[in-house]
This record gives C-alpha cells, sequence and structure tokens, in this order.
C-alpha cells in the first residue's frame, strides 16, 4: 500500500540505491531524486568518509536503511554487537522504515555473507517471526521483510514461499519489501508461477517493491543486479502496482554500475506504470 | 538423519542434516550442514568437492536436505551457493590486500587466501573485518608466504592498518589549550584509535604506492581497450620489485576523512608508542631520546616541532 504502517505512513516515489562509484555526482551535482536507499552496514562503522558522506547525503535527500546481515531466519540469537550499531544508525538517518532479508546467513558466530533460504515449516516461521519482533521492539522502526531469490529448496518445507513469507509477517505483524526481480528470479529456478506469488501475498502489508536485473544462464537464473530491469520483470512490477497500489520503489543495481544518470532513468521507468496504475484508480 | 564429520573449515562439531525442521534445534542442524558445506574450498576448477570430509559421496550429502529439480541435481543446486560463498569472500580479499597479493602472486594468493578463509571463516557480519585475522594466520602458517615471510608480514599489518584507518572511530583532538596547564611530568595523552603506528623491516609503503599505480595503468589500459587483447602473463611480467629490507617506522591515520601513511623518525615513533603505552609526555621525550646515537640533534626543538605537527594532525585525544 502506498502509506502505511510498515513504511512509517510515507508516500515516497520511486528511489535508487546510494552506491560509491555515485557519490562524487550525487555529492557535486545534487540530482534530484526521491530517495536513497542504503546498505545499512555500509554505514555502521565509527568514523571517516563513509560517514561524512552520509551526513552530507541526508543534509539533501530522504533515506530509507536496507541490511543485509540481519538474517532474520539464523537459528543463532542476534549479534548484539550488529543490533547496537544498526540502532545508533536508525536514530542518526531517521529512517521512516528499515528493510532486511527473510533468509539466513550465518550459524555458530561464522558468517556466510550470503541470503541463504529458509526451510518453509511453521515451526521456522515462528522463531522467524520472533526475531522480527524482537528487533523492531529494540530498534524502535518498522520493519520490513524482503522475499531473496534462491537456487536450492529444501526437502524439509512444508509449504511455498509465498505462503511462508505471509505466515512469517501475519505472525510478527511486519511489513514486506516485496522484491519482484526475486519473486521471478526464484519461479524460473524452482518451477512455480510467479503471478500465483503476487496474488497470494497479504497485498496490505507491503511496504516497498524491490526491482533489479538478473543473468540468465543455462540451466538457472542468477540475481546478479548487474543489468536493466528485464520486461517480465517490468511486467509483474505493473501487476504488483494494480494490487498493492504506488508504493515506494527502488531500482538495485550493484555491480558493473553505469553512470547515476543510466540508473536513475532505469528506476524512473517505474513512473509508467505508476501513472497507469493512478489513472486507473482515479478514473 | 545422516552424521557428518567435521569440514577442513576449522569447525569440529559434526553436523546433522535433519529431513525435518521443526525446532530450532533441527533449523541449526540444516544451517550447520549447509553452512559446513559452504565453507569447503572449491576445486581448481571452480566446482563443489566431490567428496565429503569422510570419503563419502557429496551428491549423496547434498541429496539429504536440498531437493534437485528438472534441470539441476541436489549437488548442482547447493554448489551455485558454495561457488558464490567462495567468490564473494575471494573477491572480497583480492580487492582489500594488493599488496599482500603483489608480494605472493596472484595464483600464490588464491590459495594463500583460501587457507586462510578454511582456517577463519568470517566471524563479523560485515566484509570489512574478513582479513582481521590475516597477520594472525600468517604468523601461525608461515609456508603460505614463504620465501618471503617477513615483508607479507609486514604487508598484511600495513593493510590491515588502512583498513582501520578509513572507518575506524574517532575522538575529539586535545587542542593546545586542553592542556595549557598540564606539566610534561604528569601529561599523559591518548592517540586517536584510527592511528596505527608500525614498525616494519621493509619499505612497504613505497611499494604499495607503485602496485596500485601499476594497477591503476592495467585498469586504465583496459578502459580504453587497449589491454583488451593482453594476455594476463604480459600484466604479470610487469611486476613491481620487491623492496629491501631497511627498518621503516610509519604511522598509518587519516586527515580530513583522507587515508595517508607518514614516515617516522626512530625517536618520534618511539615518543608515540610510549604515549600509546601510557608514558607521560616527559617520560616519552626523555626515554625516546636517550640512549639514542643522534648527537647533533637540538632535541627540544625537534620534539616541540613533532608535537606541533601531530597536535595538528589531531592525533592527541584524552585518555580513555
Amino acid at each position: 500500500m502506498p502509506a502505511n504502517a510498515f513504511n512509517g505512513f510515507t508516500e515516497y516515489g520511486v528511489g535508487i540505491g546510494l552506491r560509491v562509484p555515485h557519490y562524487r555526482h550525487i555529492l557535486a551535482k545534487k540530482p534530484v531524486v526521491d530517495w536513497f536507499e542504503i546498505i545499512s552496514e555500509n554505514f555502521m562503522v565509527d568514523g571517516g568518509r563513509p560517514l561524512e558522506v552520509l551526513d552530507s547525503i541526508l543534509e539533501q535527500y530522504r533515506v530509507v536503511q536496507h541490511g543485509v546481515a540481519i538474517y532474520f531466519g539464523s537459528a543463532d540469537k542476534f549479534d548484539r554487537e550488529h543490533l547496537k550499531r544498526l540502532k545508533r544508525l536508525v536514530k542518526h538517518t531517521n529512517t521512516p522504515w528499515l528493510s532486511d532479508h527473510l533468509c539466513w546467513g550465518s550459524v555458530d558466530g561464522r558468517y556466510t555473507h550470503d541470503l541463504l533460504p529458509m526451510p518453509y515449516t511453521f515451526a521456522v516461521a515462528r522463531h522467524t517471526a520472533e526475531k522480527i519482533r524482537a528487533a523492531r521492539d529494540y530498534l524502535e522502526v518498522p520493519i520490513c521483510v524482503e522475499n531473496v531469490s534462491s537456487y536450492a529448496e529444501y526437502h524439509a518445507s512444508q509449504m511455498t514461499e509465498w505462503e511462508f513469507l505471509s505466515e512469517v509477517v501475519e505472525l510478527a505483524d511486519c511489513g514486506i519489501l516485496l522484491d519482484v526481480n526475486n519473486i521471478y528470479v526464484s519461479s524460473q529456478n524452482h518451477n512455480f508461477d510467479p503471478y500465483a506469488y503476487l496474488n497470494n501475498v497479504p497485498h496490505h502489508r507491503v511496504g516497498q517493491i524491490h526491482i533489479a536485473g538478473h543473468s540468465k544462464f543455462e540451466k538457472y537464473i542468477l540475481d546478479t543486479h548487474d543489468h536493466p530491469v528485464l520486461d517480465p520483470v517490468w511486467k509483474m512490477y505493473a501487476h504488483a502496482i494494480k494490487l498493492v497500489g504506488n508504493t515506494a520503489t527502488l531500482l538495485e543495481w550493484d555491480d558493473r554500475i553505469p553512470s547515476f544518470d543510466e540508473v536513475h532513468n532505469e528506476a524512473l521507468k517505474a513512473n509508467k506504470f505508476r501513472e497507469q496504475q493512478l489513472a486507473a484508480s482515479t478514473a | 538423519m545422516k552424521r557428518l564429520k567435521p569440514t577442513n573449515s576449522g569447525s569440529n562439531s559434526s553436523p546433522q542434516v535433519p529431513r525435518e525442521v521443526n525446532s530450532r534445534a533441527q533449523l541449526r542442524d540444516l544451517q550447520r550442514a549447509m553452512a559446513s558445506a559452504l565453507f569447503r574450498p572449491l576445486t581448481s576448477q571452480w566446482g563443489m568437492q566431490k567428496r565429503w570430509t569422510d570419503g563419502g559421496s557429496m551428491e549423496a550429502v547434498a541429496a539429504e536436505f536440498i531437493k534437485p529439480n528438472d534441470r539441476l541435481s541436489s549437488f548442482e543446486r547447493l554448489e551455485i551457493y558454495n561457488r558464490q560463498y567462495w567468490f564473494r569472500t575471494l573477491d572480497c580479499l583480492y580487492d582489500d590486500y594488493p599488496g599482500l597479493r603483489a608480494i605472493v602472486g596472484e595464483r600464490r594468493f588464491m590459495k594463500l587466501a583460501t587457507a586462510y578463509l578454511s582456517r577463519y571463516p568470517s566471524n563479523s557480519y560485515t566484509l570489512r573485518d574478513l582479513g582481521n585475522r590475516l597477520e594472525q594466520f600468517l604468523s601461525e602458517e608461515p609456508q603460505w608466504s614463504a620465501p618471503r615471510e617477513q615483508l607479507a608480514l609486514d604487508m598484511v599489518r600495513f593493510e590491515w592498518a588502512q583498513v582501520v584507518a578509513f572507518d575506524g572511530p574517532a575522538k575529539p583532538p586535545i587542542t593546545p589549550d586542553d592542556i595549557l596547564d598540564s606539566p610534561p611530568s604528569k601529561l599523559r595523552l591518548g592517540l586517536q584509535p584510527y592511528l596505527s603506528l608500525l614498525e616494519l623491516n621493509f619499505a612497504v609503503d613505497d611499494f604499495l604506492i607503485a602496485v596500485k599505480k601499476r594497477e591503476s595503468d592495467v585498469l586504465r589500459g583496459e578502459a580504453s581497450n587497449a589491454m583488451e587483447a593482453a594476455p594476463k602473463s604480459a600484466v604479470r611480467r610487469k611486476r613491481v620489485r620487491l623492496p629491501k629490507r631497511e627498518k621503516v617506522y610509519l604511522g598509518v591515520h587519516r586527515h580530513n576523512n583522507m587515508l595517508y601513511y607518514k614516515r617516522l623518525d626512530p625517536e618520534a615513533f618511539a615518543i608515540l608508542s610510549l604515549l600509546g603505552s601510557g608514558s607521560t609526555v616527559e617520560d616519552a621525550c626523555l626515554e625516546a631520546v636517550t640512549a639514542r646515537e643522534r648527537t647533533n640533534i637540538d632535541w627540544s626543538a625537534q620534539i616541540k616541532d613533532w608535537f606541533d605537527a601531530w597536535s595538528t594532525l589531531g592525533w592527541f585525544c584524552r585518555r580513555s
């Protein structure tokens, strides 16, 4: 939904991820961008250039935090130092909501630095929801969890991914960061209908949408974030917007990053679908 | 359930692979099994090892918990994650340690990095810290950098100091006014946490500058397509000459959020080191210049110049 409890009742438009190769351009040219998404962990440092850049960005732009290492789905308890630093950053950026992934990535204090898929079971959904609630209570900010792209499924799973996502967010009473590219990638890798996914998640909980590019290989698709958004993903985005309304949308481009203008222009293509949705809803 | 032997990733636990995940304990078992598979080094062809640590079939282990699909076996699906783990972490070390890479060579660097990560998998949520035990590892397993063990150690200490200087914590610097009334015999100063003092046996600072210049020249060539057709061996032939053994004292720090390394005189290094370990200013200066061979120096004037420079750079702070 455009503005809801899960995105701090904001009405953000189309944003892009803040990435190092664009720092100089952004700080010098101050381009008009509706909002930037930052990777929280890149700024959970004690000082130096990253925080200087962040402060300059915060003076000019709206910023939303997106994390890659909370690991709501890890069996381990939270890394307290991680959460402490994250809370400090939340207070610093005043982010209206915070997102991270519905995944695991560490065990016994050892980190894979990956977004690994969950086994879709009721027990795991309960465990994950408890961790999301605990994080939200500690961080004092709305949380949206993002569906990840995946390349493997477990024998242990008892339900579909979208049923698991729905179960978790209902139990946790949290929002969804709906990544339509990730849904497409996983649908191709696991042979399911991506529209069944889109149609069956709780739409009123969607606080943000991600779009991105991916890479096709002979037997699978990788979520590489190094291309423009592909047509099937734009079509899914149009469908998602119809279902959830003009929700805050962000383009991710993390590898082989082209110029700032190229990335921003690619993101702004989302406006075509948003305008169509607006026209349809007011007709 | 199948009981698995420890991997060569440094873990002594024997992960179990549950077919059902109906509790947190079973979730942990599944995650331990998968992480153990991911942490196992790739083959020389960048694939997943065919055998598990007990000599059994890796295909069978993967099939225990990963579903196959119509295009990929359980092994192949798990292999995607195994490859991603190693590509990501090796890439990170490759980018963060160009000096060490230049010393041991590209191919050996990959073997060294693989051995390091196998013994010390990441223990931090951030890839920034991935090399935080590299110095310890090279001290414990010098064979990976032989016959340049000491040079490699110096370089790793220097490259880690740059990580710390880049985004390490800073305390409010002390101004001359703050210490105006404190006699040197009682004054103790802290040093900024982002400042590292290094006593080195090789001029790794000059060497790293040359290595980075060479790499940026190569990158410029690639960007203009001038180097596109050149074989990699042509790039390797342009190796920077390794530094000769010489005593070097460095302060690695930042100023206005830019990274710097500053050469220090031995006496200056000694003063800073003594201050860092809690000596008073007077004791540090006396100890540092006493019994030094350099006698034709006006130490009072020299020490004042040093303190003025360090104060301007903001290196002093209150002791915690």
